[in-house]
């Protein structure tokens, strides 16, 4: 099997594994007095150091949450509430047509049940927002937007996008910039309090930790609204038991991808940059998606467009050889559709119909590599004779 | 369609074909592909998602394409051990199927929207695709029987249990496309009770599923509703037999020929009986009624034959299905250039254009077309004895 879908999610750790299976074992609730509780509040707070450490950041800027769709919801949600509940002008929301859905559809929902003006804002055709665009955006009325959300890097292109000029740029109007950096983290220096953002979004499981465990870092000045109201922990801004064991794996992961990154993005690039040749040599017309320049991509993305084929036709055909990417896009009724981040960098529709995305991880290998080489041939020519269904 | 490549003997105890099993995620179609895959042939299972708008979840006993029956599906093949894909042929089923389905009715015709999805959809569109990437098969929960014969031809067969028997929505397969095609349920004597024992013995949770009914795309079951819909409201005459008004209708599309309720025609008939659905002319927008014995037809013709091997020679006599829950009935048919003429040992009622005549010799399937016109039992009576 070669498993190229890590952007999905990425085998854990074996120390992550560790760390986990061993506070599984023990009682104790964080918010206990007693002194179960205690070991269980000193085991959150040392992984909240550990994580605030690796990511740049501050601990008491750090808050757990059940993953990354929950931190970009808080995030994108809680801060146009409570900028809105600060001045009502505040009703403008700009982001970039290539986000996640967690932040696309968050901000859709605030467009149809918040009163919010949401602004796309322009990209190039690797997918990337110039900062003189968001610039321009807020501008045009400073005083109307609650909040910027621009993504560190695509999940499916892997195109980077330029957040310390970004967070600048909003920086000028005293905009908040939030930044989903779900994939970038392990990958990227995605150091918080260097980036000039008010919030930014991380999760478990794409760097090797457990599943259901995210945080969201946030500036100390934010106080957004809470998407859940409880017992008010996470600084009153996310409430519900912290889950000791995922906290503890996560923050060991994220130690771990912090201290590993620059020598994993330098051999995942390589890899991937013999993936990117070997496929291009078997289908010449194959399109890369997202930046050429292995400097303004993810070290461990390769996305293509392959011309007259269907991507679930692809998945299949790879499938059967044992080999696991995706076509990158989401699915609706477990039917793949053509991805709108594909689309807005101007691909063709029909072009867009037929893209594979292959995301390494630390469990790749050169074999990983060459099976994808060699198969890629065989498998685009089968598709194009099945055609665009 | 594409040329298919050589025909593998489906039904051959070879094994290790690798078969496309759509599953649908009703019961027949989960055992089939567990009985295709327990076989030892290489199974991957794939749902069609063919409405553009599929409901979250099934509303009754209806319909097909909800996000729930791919689940349904997608849980099956999980206990099976297959992999399982979901194929996007909305657009072919739209256009192949739903607008043929409304055009047909608006030409005051009654279309059979299952037997063209397997002509246009599972057996076209699905079976080339499957070609394509690889497979040699398509395998579907129909039940209907493959023969093989020693020339290596095949037949279509009744399923061994007639009251099961799903031939006729079969009978639009050719040749070519009854080669791919594998029926693991027809050729075993099996109540629908013993099937959904079989998934319970499986494991498949579909077991317990209520079977679905009438038309997928028609969720609620109203199809007049649905035309209306697509089509408008036309304001038109019901007429009797002399042509005299005896009531108005919102649309003629939306009657079929035999149809008795639904008429609303105020007033009862002069003789008291009941009055069907004779006629619908969608040229002047009226429905004609009148007695049941007008609705015997003598002799019909059909077009757009289509033959599971050779297309017969001369007149021939077969037993002919008229409808997919009908019963059999003697005929006389002929091939006449590109239309069949037949006519009925005994006149039958209820006959409706745009309908499929299938023939069978005994239980094999000899061939199929659509009802083009109809010829009264009365009104050759008349012209015989005039």
């Amino acid at each position: 099997m070669a498993y190229l879908d890590h952007a999905a999610t990425t085998p854990m750790l074996p120390e992550a594994v560790q760390a986990m299976t061993a506070q599984l074992a023990l009682t104790g609730n964080a918010s206990s007095l007693h002194a179960a509780g205690r070991r269980a509040r000193r085991t959150v707070e040392e992984a909240r150091e550990s994580l605030a450490a690796a990511l740049g950041a501050r601990p008491s800027e750090v808050v757990f949450t059940a993953g990354g769709t929950e931190a970009d919801n808080l995030a994108v949600k809680g801060l146009y509430w409570a900028r809105r509940a600060a001045d009502p002008a505040r009703t403008r929301v700009l982001t970039s047509p290539v986000e996640h859905h967690a932040v696309l559809d968050a901000v859709d929902w605030l467009a149809t049940h918040e009163g919010a003006t949401v602004e796309y804002l322009p990209v190039d055709a690797h997918g990337r927002v110039h900062p003189d665009a968001l610039r321009e955006a807020i501008a045009r009325e400073p005083g109307d937007v609650a909040l910027a959300t621009v993504m560190w890097a695509n999940n499916e292109i892997g195109t980077v996008m330029p957040v310390r000029e970004l967070a600048a740029a909003a920086a000028e109007f005293g905009v908040p910039l939030h930044s989903d950096a779900v994939q970038a983290f392990g990958q990227l220096d995605v150091g918080f309090a260097g980036s000039g953002l008010a919030a930014m979004t991380v999760s478990g499981h794409k760097i090797g930790g457990p599943y259901g465990i995210g945080a969201l870092l946030l500036g100390r000045q934010y106080a957004p609204v809470p998407l859940l109201h409880g017992g008010g922990q996470e600084r009153h801004v996310r409430s519900g038991t912290l889950d000791v064991p995922a906290v503890a794996a996560f923050a060991v992961a994220g130690e771990l991808a912090a201290a590993r990154r620059a020598d994993f993005a330098r051999e995942v690039g390589a890899l991937r940059d013999e993936l990117i040749a070997g496929v291009r040599a078997a289908v010449p017309d194959a399109v890369l998606g997202g930046d050429p320049d292995p400097a303004g991509r993810l070290p461990a993305n390769a996305h293509f467009s392959f011309p007259g084929c269907e991507g679930d036709s692809l998945l299949l055909l790879l499938d059967a050889r044992g080999i696991e990417c995706s076509t990158g896009s989401a699915c609706t009724a477990g039917v793949a559709q053509p991805s709108h981040v594909v689309l807005a960098t101007g691909t063709d529709a029909d072009l867009a119909r037929g893209t594979l995305r292959f995301s390494l991880g630390h469990t790749s290998t050169a074999a990983d590599v060459a099976a994808v080489v060699d198969a890629i041939g065989p498998v685009v020519e089968r598709a194009r004779t099945a055609g665009l269904s | 369609m594409t040329d298919f490549p050589g025909a593998p003997d489906l039904n051959a105890p070879r094994k290790g074909l690798r078969v496309l099993a759509a599953m649908s995620g009703g019961v027949d179609s989960a055992v089939a592909a567990a009985r295709a895959a327990e076989a030892g042939h290489d199974v991957t299972g794939v749902h069609l998602a063919l409405s553009a708008n599929p409901q979250s979840f099934r509303t009754g006993a209806r319909g097909c394409c909800t996000i729930e029956d791919s689940r349904d599906a997608r849980r099956a093949a999980d206990v099976i051990g297959i992999p399982f894909y979901c194929w996007d042929l909305a657009e072919r089923f739209r256009e192949d199927v739903v607008e043929d389905f409304v055009a047909e009715y608006e030409a005051g015709r009654t279309p059979n929207p299952c037997l063209r999805c397997n002509e246009k959809i599972k057996f076209a569109a699905l079976l080339d695709k499957a070609l394509a990437l690889g497979f040699d098969a398509v395998c579907t929960g129909h039940y209907a029987t493959v023969l093989v014969n020693e020339d290596g031809t095949r037949e279509l067969h009744r399923a061994s249990d007639m009251a099961k028997d799903q031939s006729y929505v079969l009978g639009v397969l050719d040749d070519r496309q009854l080669a791919h095609a594998m029926f693991p349920l027809g050729d075993t004597v099996t109540t629908k009770d013993e099937i959904r024992a079989e998934a319970e013995r499986r494991g498949l949770a579909v077991a317990k599923k209520p079977d679905s009914h009438d038309i997928c795309f028609i969720a609620d079951g109203d199809t007049r509703g649905f035309l209306a819909k697509r089509l408008g409201k036309a304001d038109g005459d019901i007429v009797d037999e002399t042509g005299a008004k005896v009531g108005t209708h919102e649309g003629a599309y939306g009657f079929t020929i035999g149809q008795r309720k639904g008429l609303r025609i105020g007033h009862p008939a002069p003789d008291g009986k009941p009055r069907y659905v004779l006629d619908i002319s969608p040229v002047n927008n009226t429905v004609t009624v009148g007695p049941v014995e007008a609705l015997d037809v003598a002799a019909l013709t059909a077009i757009r034959p289509r033959w599971c091997g050779a297309a017969p020679q001369g007149p021939g006599t077969y037993t002919a299905q008229l409808r997919a829950h009908g019963g059999e009935t003697e005929v006389t048919a002929e091939l006449v250039g590109d239309e069949l003429r037949v006519s009925f040992a005994e006149p039958v009622r209820g006959v409706a254009p745009g309908q499929a005549i299938v023939l069978y010799d005994g239980t094999r399937v000899v061939g199929s077309a659509t009802i083009a016109t109809t010829e009264r039992a009365r009104a050759a009576q008349a012209a015989r004895s005039a």
